[in-house]
């Protein structure tokens, strides 16, 4: 069968008049659908709309489960809905969802009281990302000891694929850790600053604090400075820094995937 | 019928790094991870994995660990939700290559999409959206699974749709249109039991009559689920496709003739939200099974696919 050229040509236009209401509760119901035999299709579209909603704030809930268990699920459920309004998912991989959800919670004139929950909510985000981060055998702590000590100045680092680091003017990583858990956790002081590591060193997902100095440490040597260039920084924001103490922690938690040295060929 | 367009062709032996696992006349389960303790713990056999394949397209952790546990001693099957097939834009094209990568690393025995539409110029609205029937619509639907199955080297099953709405300007039935994508493209078909009961529902048709008229013969899966109730605009029975619960009585009942005319087509039980004990999800695919054995070795109209 030939199909009529001029059919054949045309780009229909069925989802430019289906989908704009999805999204948007003002907008009527598409006028390209309608229920059988003459029945209204107001309802039956409803479905759509409460399915992409509804499936994109369980979205949204999975990737902050801590965010949603500090709110309360109405809360939650609120939020979320304002921002898929606002900003729904541009990529099928729904676990990719969600990264301008914490600047979103940030300016969420109900959370102002809760200035620590974009920065709880960045961690459940990098959490996640390092959770689905590529399989690399993270460096062992052996391979420093290998290096000459005249050139360790000149180390290298290059991160592995999991490591995330987030610097808070809160105790974001332990209301986190708090709000993951199950049992119910003390008073925690919101205002105590927190610097944050997160790997998966093998199977787990780790979240753990970083010493006074190590973020700005581990921040250098995610970008490639050398090992005496980031230790220099961090002696200089805090004298009595120990690189060797942070170095050794850093590897355990797996923020590495290899060395080189600077120069070497 | 094209060899090359047989449905859910397999991978050629050579091409094979991982064991096959026959998948004929098996019933299956969707894999939740929750479920994997237990059903590592559990005896053989244990039917057939079907998995989301947008779930495993992260780069490496923990979903990737779990499935290739699965894949070493199970057959999989790998179900895409998030094509946009039945959509009139191009196919994703980094979509296509995450999936045809999926398909290369985990040699599933059984390969599906559905005919549905999910994303509109960028944004991905995260369901299986309807689309009308028309001469029009066909040839981007046929274009985009020639697309699919010429990256992935070899047929897809095309899963019918459940759906609320009609679209006035469509021109065919369901039922014709389908068999025209299968026709054109070589595609095999995957029959969703309880969809067809909800849209006949939902659409005031039989069930049967759709059944009757369907390619059968193209069928290499079925998919079994529960559906939940809701009302239409005039107050009458609208039905959900929500995944949510055990397969209804009259949708095993569809389902057994389906198996009677068809023979023992690989089953799926699909279970996606309120998510049971593995004992209650496996006892829904032993009742597929059962059904499947009571049919075994009548399939007639196309020689097994799986082996």
């Amino acid at each position: 069968m030939q199909p009529d050229p001029v059919v054949h040509a045309l780009v229909p236009d069925y989802p430019a008049r289906f989908a704009p209401a999805l999204t948007d509760p003002a907008r009527a119901t598409p006028d390209n659908v309608a229920g059988p035999r003459g029945k209204a299709a107001v309802k039956r579209y409803n479905v759509y709309r409460n399915n992409v909603t509804v499936s994109l704030i369980n979205a949204l809930a999975s990737i902050y489960p801590a965010v949603q268990r500090i709110t309360g699920a109405e809360f939650f459920r609120a939020m979320a809905r304002f921002h898929i309004r606002k900003t729904p998912p541009t990529s099928p991989l729904l676990f990719e969802y969600g990264r301008d959800f914490p600047a979103f919670i940030a300016a969420y004139e109900y959370a102002q009281a809760m200035p620590w929950l974009a920065d709880v909510a960045r961690i459940e985000r990098a959490w996640l990302d390092a959770y689905h981060a590529a399989d690399t055998e993270p460096l062992g702590n052996g391979a420093l000891a290998e290096v000459p000590p005249e050139r360790l100045a000149d180390v290298v680092f290059s991160p592995h694929p999991a490591a995330r680091t987030m610097r808070s003017p809160f105790a974001a990583a332990t209301i986190f850790a708090a709000n993951r858990r199950e049992e119910p956790s003390g008073a925690i002081d919101a205002s105590v600053a927190e610097d944050v590591l997160i790997t998966r060193p093998d199977h787990d997902v780790a979240v753990r604090h970083l010493p006074p100095g190590g973020a700005i440490f581990l921040a250098a040597l995610m970008e490639a400075q050398p090992l005496g260039i980031a230790a220099a920084a961090a002696i200089e924001q805090v004298p009595d820094f120990d690189i060797g103490a942070a170095i050794a922690a850093m590897t355990e938690a797996g923020a590495f995937a290899t060395l080189y040295l600077k120069g070497a060929s | 019928m094209n060899a090359n367009a047989h449905p859910a062709a397999a991978p050629t032996a050579e091409a094979r790094r991982l064991p096959v696992h026959p998948v004929a006349g098996q019933a299956g389960t969707s894999f939740k991870h929750e479920h994997l303790a237990a059903i590592l713990a559990d005896g053989k056999p244990k039917g057939f994995f079907e998995v989301h394949a947008e779930n495993y397209m992260g780069a490496g952790g923990p979903p990737h660990r779990a499935l290739e546990t699965i894949r070493r001693d199970n057959p999989v099957s790998l179900h895409g939700v998030c094509m946009s097939i039945g959509g009139p834009q191009p196919l994703e094209k980094t979509h296509l290559a995450r999936f045809t990568r999926l398909v290369e690393r985990y040699e599933p025995a059984l390969v599906s999409e559905h005919l549905a539409w999910s994303t509109h110029e960028t944004t991905f609205f995260n369901d299986l959206l309807p689309l009308p029937y028309t001469e029009a619509s066909l040839t981007r639907v046929c274009d985009h699974i020639d697309e699919v199955q010429q990256a992935i080297g070899r047929a897809i099953l095309l899963e019918n749709p459940s759906t609320y709405v009609l679209f006035p300007e469509s021109t065919m039935s369901e039922t014709d249109f389908i068999r025209a994508i299968a026709r054109r493209t070589g595609c095999g078909l995957l029959l969703d039991a309880n969809n067809v009961f909800v849209s006949a529902t939902n659409h005031g048709f039989s069930a049967l009559d759709y059944l009757a008229d369907f390619p059968l013969a193209r069928v290499g899966e079925i998919h079994l689920a529960g559906h939940a109730e809701q009302e239409d605009d005039e107050g009458e029975l609208l039905l959900i496709d929500s995944h949510d619960g055990p397969v209804a009585d009259a949708v095993w009942k569809l389902y057994e003739i389906v198996i009677g005319r068809c023979g023992a087509v690989p089953t799926l039980i699909e279970w996606d939200s309120n998510i049971p004990e593995w004992a209650a999800l496996k006892g829904e695919a032993a009742a597929a099974q059962a059904i499947l054995d009571r049919y075994a070795g009548r399939r007639s109209s196309d020689e097994s696919h799986a082996a």
